[in-house]
This record gives C-alpha cells, structure tokens and sequence, in this order.
C-alpha cells in the first residue's frame, strides 16, 4: 500500500473527507511523526506501536574497499517497534494465510 | 507523545477540524495500516519509511538447555525501515543536542 491507497482507503472509511482533506490529513500525520523523530521525541501509539530515536555514537568507520579509516559522527537513528498484538496478529494471519507476494 | 498529542498536533497543522473529526481519521489511518499489515502487505509512505512484513521460513533449532532439536514454525516479523529523508532529519537532529 502506498501514500495514495492509504488516502483512498481513508475517504472509504470516512465518508465525510474529500480527497483534498483525506490527502492533507494522511501528510500531516506522517509530518508531525517526522517533525517528533527529529526532534529526539519517543512517539507510543497504543494499538499500534512506538516510534523512537537510538543513538549512536561517533566511531571510526572504515571504508571496505580501501581500507581506509573515516571519522563516523554521532548520530540519532529512528526506529518502530510494532504494538504486541499487532505482532501477534500480523503473525497468526501468516500461519493461517499461503504466502504471498510482500507489497 | 501519546496519540491524544499526535491529534493535537495534526490539528494545530491543519487548522480545522474539531478533536473528535481529526481524532477519529488519525484512528482510522493507523487502522489501516494495521489492516494492511495484517493481510501480509507492506506499507510504503514516501519520506517517512516502509512497514514491512517479513516472512520467516520454518527452521530446524535446538533448545539450547537441553540440546534438543525442535522445528520453529514458519512466522512473520514486522520492520519499519525509516526513509533517507527521515534518516537524514533524525540524525540531523541528534547533533544539535
């Protein structure tokens, strides 16, 4: 599913939304997730999952074809972990379901 | 934040919608993508990241207390890959702290 399905299927489950609201909503919502990540903000939705930053510190990285030493610097990494019933579920809907293509 | 500061927050950058219209469609966007998920397809939102299902194909182990061995059933993991963009913001954002 991509950004545009998510928005279609939006305005199907929320008649009242055109696709200019569905559309602004959807980007907004990603938007304030982003703007919470970059600012080093943990994000825990309920049912769904919790979004953080790890950080990790500054090393010395090498680069692989010449084996040459560069300075890595600091940074914050984000990273989701999915709620525990939605990990239940997405696996139990696998056990049940043949496998299929991964979108 | 809770997902009450994720609607506030969603209203303040529209500004419309009262809190009960934008908190129901925030509740429904993560509704549908649970659902997607569930059915086993991946979710792909351009500058912000991928959620992914990846499926694990079933594997012979050995219970590592009693030396055992034991086949562990095929199961499916979740994994979000953030974006360049949000990467790039991320780690932006941890150097100024």
């Amino acid at each position: 599913m991509t950004r545009l399905e998510l928005i279609h299927e939006l305005q199907a489950r929320r008649a009242e939304l055109g696709f200019r609201d569905a559309a602004r909503l959807v980007d907004h919502c990603f938007a304030a997730l982003a703007e919470a990540l970059a600012a080093g903000e943990r994000i825990e939705l309920r049912g769904f999952g919790s979004f953080g930053v790890r950080h990790h510190e500054a090393r010395t990285g090498r680069n692989p074809r010449t084996g040459a030493a560069i300075a890595v610097a600091a940074k914050g990494v984000p990273y989701f972990r999915a709620a525990k019933q939605l990990r239940a579920e997405v696996n139990r809907a696998a056990q049940t379901a043949p496998a299929r293509a991964i979108g | 934040m809770t997902k009450a500061d994720l609607v506030a927050r969603v209203r303040e950058r529209l500004e419309e919608g009262s809190q009960a219209e934008v908190g129901a469609a925030v509740e429904a966007v993560l509704a549908i993508i649970r659902d997607c998920l569930v059915r086993g397809e991946g979710v792909k939102i351009a500058g912000f990241g991928s959620f992914i299902v990846n499926r694990k194909a079933a594997r012979r182990g050995r219970n590592p207390q009693t030396g055992e061995a034991i086949t562990i059933a095929p199961r499916a993991v979740l994994s979000f890959r953030p974006s360049e963009a949000l990467r790039a913001r991320v780690a932006a954002g941890s150097q100024i702290r």
